[in-house]
């Protein structure tokens, strides 16, 4: 979103620096991701997309060998600072899987878990409100809500995905981290998913991983094209698609490899 | 003799593999295309080595004690013994012929003996001598019939199946065989002492029928107020009460430490070592109970003031739960780390901290293997005789204060079965009663175990 042609950055990643173990997953990854847009990450499997798109919520900590280094700015702050309190910056970054996974409880318990660990709902009827808009967000409204106390592991693959986008955005994030979100689903699921991601970006910033570079185009604002670790080249969308500065971009976006 | 001449059939076995196989080859050498692997064709004729073996030992085990019984006693056949006799003939002459015959040697037992003796062996050569002609026809009949059209590996695979089938009717009709014999001698004892008086009388006294001289008639009238399973029911239920009052916290807490927190390092050592808690024989506890843990918290209520016995449903119920805290602690551990990583990373990703997502996202999807841990700790608490017997005496109180001696439904069924006992006798029978009692109760607790395990599955997968 532009305020007055000025673009608005939501995160800026610094230097940044990825390590499982003594082998480095990332080298001196910067980028910008701007607020209220959808950003791509694209590149070959194990270039480090995901590994990336953790770091912007700080997931790597579950992993114990794995270290970050450098510098994530989100609204100015560092979150790899030690003053950062990881459990508000998770409720302000939310994220989505690549496989479904929805907790195995009703559909209601799946999305009322972040609100109520949160302590956002002050009733029972502020979090029905919460769950009915989370869900109607996410366009799973209609389908569930005579069975809003049914299991959200009983729902289809697509719906299982648009479950966990409303447990994500229950909680009102200012991010979504969306991995890979339609690899697990049928041609039908990832369309309406994609019109979701389309919508949801007024309220929100998104950063999608994809594989498919159709999907990138269809979706994205801006793209970034990760290789072997390294972030190769990045910018709008259109540029990346149509222009790409590098020749390697241009080699995998055109399918030559990857 | 007979481990010599199965050393010899099992030679037998592998030299008719290998020509099996040679043959195999011998074929394909001829450019021919074989319906089977080589082996398959070796393993065939080693099937038909072995089946007429086997079928050959099993008769001669079966009869040939029969049948050489019969000849040796055909001798006294017409002089008017009766059985008890013959039978005791038959053994003299047995006992003669291996040299620990005692008695006064008569002509007649000489004569038997020796006649054994060559029965003995004429049974043993022609043994022999059958079971290796059976083994060498029907092998050689097998070599005769394969070519490169014959079917080994369907023969070879039903075999397989009837072995291994074989294999599981033995364990059921072991099981269902034990379950019978309970049944019945139940039954029986049901029969002199009444249903009622059993499962509500609150006096158990089994010391009482010991005084019984066994050629005396019996009178159920004397084993009024002798035989009332109350007290010991209510003993094992309270022991395995605290029992689990000592292992589920600890066996669970240590199951999430290890499965959630704990380090990869701080989990290797730690498992195993938590595990060898669970090789201790239960009779190692039970001495320490006895005489650490008992003496121990005596002293200790002593101090207090407090009357505590120094055999005490406390001291057993406590190192019992020590030894199933591994079971629980174990299994537990097995069913968390089994819940998928994308449920924990879809909590933590919604900001919940670890302690959060175990109590709302990993217990739950655990839950069902939880309880089937928690309920086979049970089943070892009901079941479990050693510690009872050291450390919370014999005596069966009935009781519900844990610092006095009380009994339980084994250790009981230890204190009837010792020594010496005669079948048919009421004590006896008792053992029975309280074996089938205690089985209907680890049934029924297997049973309310799969429900609960199964609703929970249903509703979470």
């Amino acid at each position: 979103m532009r305020k007055n042609g000025v673009k608005m950055i939501k995160i800026k990643a610094k230097d940044v620096d990825v390590f499982y173990g003594k082998k480095q997953a990332l080298f001196n990854i910067s980028l910008d991701i701007e607020e209220n847009q959808v950003t791509a990450l694209i590149g070959p499997s194990g270039c480090g997309k995901s590994t990336f798109l953790r770091c912007l919520n700080r997931m790597n900590d579950v992993i114990d060998i794995c270290s970050v280094k450098g510098e994530i700015l989100i609204n100015d702050f560092n979150i790899n600072d030690k003053s950062c309190d990881v459990v508000r910056l998770r409720e302000k970054i939310g994220m989505v899987f690549q496989k479904p996974n929805p907790f195995p409880k009703t559909l209601y318990e799946n999305v009322s878990y972040g609100p109520t660990i949160h302590g956002i709902a002050q009733s029972k009827q502020e979090m029905d409100e919460i769950v009915e808009t989370s869900l109607k967000k996410a366009a799973l409204w209609e389908e569930v809500k005579d069975r809003l106390h049914e299991p959200g592991t009983g729902l289809s693959g697509g719906q299982q995905q648009r479950l966990c986008i409303a447990r994500a955005i229950s909680v009102r994030p200012e991010v979504i981290l969306m991995d890979e979100p339609c690899s697990a689903l049928d041609p039908i699921a990832t369309a309406q998913i994609e019109e979701l991601i389309d919508e949801l970006k007024k309220e929100h910033t998104i950063i999608i991983v994809t594989h498919s570079m159709a999907q990138a185009a269809r979706v994205s604002q801006n793209t970034g094209f990760f290789h072997l670790g390294q972030l190769i080249e990045h910018g709008s969308t259109d540029k990346i698609f149509k222009n790409p500065d590098n020749k390697k971009t241009q080699d995998y976006i055109t399918g030559r490899f990857g | 003799m007979n481990l010599i001449l199965f050393t010899f059939i099992v030679l037998l076995g592998f030299t008719s593999y290998y020509f099996g196989r040679k043959k195999a080859y011998t074929i394909q050498s001829t450019k021919k295309r074989l319906t089977a692997l080589p082996q398959f064709y070796g393993y065939y004729l080693a099937i038909w080595c072995a089946i007429p073996a086997f079928i050959i030992f099993s008769l001669w085990a079966i009869f040939e004690p029969t049948i050489v019984k019969l000849l040796v006693l055909s001798d006294y056949s017409n002089q008017g013994y009766l059985d008890d006799e013959l039978n005791l003939i038959y053994e003299k002459t047995k006992a003669l012929s291996r040299g620990q015959f005692t008695g006064e040697i008569t002509p007649f037992i000489e004569a038997s003996a020796e006649k054994y003796l060559s029965l003995r062996s004429i049974a043993q050569s022609s043994k022999v001598v059958i079971v290796l002609s059976a083994i060498i026809a029907s092998v050689a009949y097998a070599y005769k019939r394969i070519s490169s059209n014959s079917r080994t590996r369907e023969p070879v695979e039903k075999f397989l199946n009837a072995v291994l089938f074989t294999a599981s009717l033995a364990a059921i009709l072991t099981t269902v065989g034990i379950v019978f014999s309970l049944i019945f001698q139940t039954i029986d004892f049901f029969k002199v002492i009444p249903l009622f008086d059993f499962v509500f009388g609150t006096h158990w006294y089994p010391a009482k029928a010991f005084v019984r001289d066994s050629s005396e008639a019996l009178d159920p009238s004397m084993y009024s107020d002798t035989f009332g399973a109350v007290p010991i029911f209510a003993g094992t239920f309270f022991i395995a009460f605290i029992a689990m009052c000592v292992a589920i916290p600890i066996g669970l807490m240590s199951g999430i430490y290890l499965a959630e927190y704990a380090s990869y390092k701080v989990r290797q050592y730690a498992k195993p070592l938590i595990e060898i808690l669970a090789g201790i024989p239960t009779v190692v506890y039970g001495f320490f109970a006895a005489l650490t843990v008992g003496p121990f918290l005596k002293e200790l209520g002593t101090s207090m003031g407090l009357e505590v016995s120094a055999e005490s449903a406390l001291a057993a119920g406590g190192v019992m739960g020590i030894m199933i805290i591994p079971f629980i602690s174990s299994l537990s551990d097995d069913v968390i780390t089994s819940v998928p990583q994308s449920l924990r990373d879809g909590s933590y990703a919604m900001g919940a901290t670890k302690s959060e997502t175990i109590k709302r996202v990993i217990f739950p999807a655990a839950l069902p293997g939880i309880v089937g841990s928690i309920l086979l700790g049970v089943s070892r608490a009901i079941g479990e005789t050693m510690i009872v017997v050291m450390a919370s005496g014999l005596a069966a109180n009935l009781t519900l204060n844990p610092l006095e001696s009380t009994s339980t439904i084994t250790a009981q069924i230890v204190v009837i079965l010792i020594g010496d006992q005669a079948f048919g006798d009421p004590k006896t029978q008792a053992a029975f009663a309280l074996g089938m009692s205690l089985f209907l109760v680890t049934l029924c607790l297997n049973i309310v175990a799969l429900r609960v395990v199964k609703k929970y599955r249903e509703k979470y997968e």
